[in-house]
């Protein structure tokens, strides 16, 4: 007979390794498995990690955890074809405990993370894939893995094995998710010296900046592009939904080689090596995208619950807190020992009553409004650039003069009924 | 049958990068892997025991991490580990190397009389093979290199019939137990270790011995102390570019090499602008 333990957790990414963290640390006898040859060495994410989700898991784990540079400037670039309207903040409270956010590379990160959970008595198992759940009586009650032998049993089996989530699908959880559902974003690290790093982008020390790209970035489609900086190398990257890219025949290397050559990008990747290349699709559906969470004997966590906000590239915190409700919801089930639906649901309560589904609910129509409306990435952000060079540029115009201008040439083009029409279903979208 | 089997954790030389400051190997840029040939090892007794039955144990050398190859040899099939670590092993070259596993071999072999020892061919970060025959001198048992298949075991009669690699074909032969050998990677393939092993593995932990733990060691033996190898300089060799390749068997590459060299006498010059 196969070993049965308490919990097994499909996935070591920040959902997997959270719960199996935390059931650990309640004295479950917990299984992780993971996929990869290490935790980390299949994961993709831009690059920040935000410290609040973490500190809840492990006080204070910027002391010791393989973090790049916090980040004490956070930009925002409306970007056209040669050009680029910014605005952002950058604050030196950032760079002192507690801490906003950091940049990671999440080969070291999780890596770091699954070791903590190992610590607190979790067993690990790499290079395993796991290939369905084990199903009796309407129940889950293991996994079957690919390997010899490869049954193994468990009172609650947690799926955190991403985006796809094909084991969650196999249950029929989730239909497929269609291409507006998922981004495909590709990224590379760039390696550059930390003088440099510093120098182009006004930094001190070990402080971080990050940069979101919108506009000709992903030449006017739905997504963004960001610029990040580690201790010693850039991440960049680009994505923008599967369905963008299927309409407008994109090839997500075509994109990344464009914003790399884009001449407001340029001048901050010179000389730089290429390190590192990666890609990975982003839920990006939303809250109307969150398959059921929970089951007989089963959980569902992080991205393969769909819990990403696109709008404000939140991702790893939403997947590390997810995890941790299913672990607090395991160790009540755990104590009354009933691993139903109806005892698991306590951590579909927990997630909705949570900042999450708060969250995801606020911008559940974005994604679908900026993708059926592509004026916003299309016009708006060009006009926006050629009102700043306009207003700004010294013609001997006066600026009164300038601004009607400006305001005579958006109407124009559009009709001040529409462009009305415009903010306010922008304004609904994301209220 | 107890077969013992020692395993190296070494840096993953297809990733590896030499610092061109240095020239030495930047460490932090490859992962830690088990050697592959132990690897080879660790499969073959694994197949032995399974018509033998038996145990199956693991020796290493090496920092505490070491304990990491330990775990994937339990993963495969090995039923215990031994690591041996210590500050005094430090710098040990291969002599160095082979009288301090040697020692510890002594030491597993009171607890339960070894039959077998195996070892890869050679380690891939120095590719030497010497610390295989090093231990069997110093136990002095048969050192049998370079083995392709392990045909058969004969408990009763402590025998073993084997398949050693030569550059033309192979040689048969038979030697006595308890003996060395090193194993080739053709010896067999790495089978996909079954769940109960990876379980097994992930909650294993090895055996560690410091130097005061084995017994009548000789500590001018150990470490940089034993180690008369000298390392004069590292370097990544320069790329070769240009040339061209000779295809064929070897006595046709003679050939086309003896008709461009009688060709071109050129080439034949002594260079000696450098010297």
């Amino acid at each position: 007979m196969s070993e049965k333990f308490d919990v097994i957790v499909v996935g070591a990414g920040p959902a997997g390794t959270s719960c199996a963290f935390n059931c650990a640390k309640n004295g479950l006898k917990t299984l992780l498995i993971e996929r990869g040859e290490y935790p980390g060495s299949k994961n993709v994410m831009g690059g920040v990690l935000y410290r609040k989700q973490m500190e809840d898991i492990i006080p204070e784990f910027w002391k010791e955890a393989p973090l790049e540079r916090p980040v004490v400037e956070q930009r925002f670039w409306m970007m056209d074809k040669e050009s680029v309207v910014q605005f952002g903040y950058k604050g030196l409270e950032w760079a002192e405990e507690p801490y906003n956010n950091f940049t990671v590379l999440r080969a070291q990160f999780d890596q770091w993370f699954a070791k903590k959970a190992v610590d607190q008595g979790a067993l690990l198992i790499n290079e395993t894939v796991v290939t369905e759940c084990i199903v009796e009586n309407g129940k889950v009650v293991g996994v079957r893995t690919d390997r010899p032998d490869g049954e193994v049993f468990a009172d609650v089996v947690v799926l955190a094995d991403g985006v796809n989530s094909l084991l969650s699908k196999q249950l029929g959880f989730h239909r497929e998710f269609r291409p507006d559902e998922v981004a495909l974003t590709v990224m590379e690290v760039i390696n550059l010296p930390k003088e440099k790093i510093n120098d182009r982008f006004n930094l001190e020390g070990n402080h971080g900046t990050t940069i979101e790209i919108f506009g000709d970035s992903t030449q006017g489609n739905l997504g963004t592009a960001f610029l990040y900086t580690n201790k010693e190398s850039l991440n960049i990257g680009v994505g923008t939904t599967l369905s963008s890219m299927i309409k407008a025949k994109l090839k997500p290397y075509e994109l990344l080689d464009y914003l790399k050559k884009h001449p407001m990008v340029r001048p901050y990747l010179e000389g730089g090596e290429s390190a590192e290349y990666l890609a990975h699709l982003i839920p990006e559906g939303g809250f109307h995208s969150v398959p059921r969470v929970a089951g007989n004997g089963v959980l569902v966590v992080g991205d393969a619950a769909q819990l990403v906000n696109a709008i404000h590239r939140e991702g790893s915190n939403m997947a590390m807190a997810s995890g941790q409700m299913a672990a607090e919801a395991i160790v009540e089930a755990q104590k009354d020992g009933d691993f139903s639906e109806r005892s698991l649901n306590r951590y579909k309560e927990a997630l909705f009553g949570s900042f999450i589904i708060k969250d995801l609910e606020k911008y559940k129509d974005a994604a679908h409004t900026f993708e059926t409306y592509p004026q916003y990435f299309k016009e708006y952000l060009p006009m926006m650039n050629k009102a700043m060079s306009k207003f700004f540029t010294v013609d001997g115009t006066s600026k009164r003069e300038k601004q009607k201008e400006i305001m005579r040439s958006v109407t124009a083009e559009k009709g001040s009924f529409k462009v009305m029409q415009d903010i306010y279903r922008a304004w609904k979208a994301v209220k | 049958m107890h077969i013992v089997v020692c395993v190296k954790q070494v840096p993953d030389t297809k990733i590896i990068k030499i610092n061109p400051k240095t020239n030495t190997l930047d460490r932090r840029s490859a992962p830690a892997i088990l050697n592959p040939y132990d690897a080879h090892a660790v499969q073959e007794a694994v197949k032995i025991r399974e018509k033998t039955g038996g145990t199956i144990s693991v020796l290493s050398m090496g920092p505490p991490q070491a304990v990491a190859v330990i775990k994937k040899s339990v993963e495969i099939g090995a039923d215990q580990g031994y690591l041996i670590s210590d500050r005094a092993f430090a710098g040990a070259d291969t002599l160095a190397t082979s009288y301090a596993l040697a020692k510890a071999l002594e030491k597993i072999s009171r607890q339960q009389p070894i039959d077998l020892v195996l070892c890869g061919k050679h380690a891939i970060d120095g590719d030497t093979g010497q610390v295989g025959p090093g231990i069997a001198r110093r136990l002095d048992i048969p050192p049998i290199t370079n083995v392709i298949e392990v045909s058969e075991v004969n408990k009763e009669d402590k025998k073993v019939l084997l398949k050693r690699k030569q550059i033309d074909g192979y040689e048969v032969l038979q030697s006595q137990l308890p003996c060395l050998l090193t194993v080739e990677k053709e010896i067999n393939a790495i089978e996909y270790a079954p769940m109960p092993n990876m379980i097994k593995a992930a909650r294993y932990e090895p055996v560690i011995w410091s130097v005061n733990d084995l017994a009548d060691v000789d500590k001018t033996q150990l470490g940089l102390k034993g180690s008369p190898t000298i390392v004069g300089k590292m370097f990544s060799p320069p790329k070769l570019e240009g040339g061209k390749r000779l295809e064929g068997n070897p006595d046709s590459q003679v050939e086309q090499l003896m008709e461009i060299l009688l060709e071109r006498k050129d080439l034949l010059k002594v260079n000696t602008a450098n010297s």
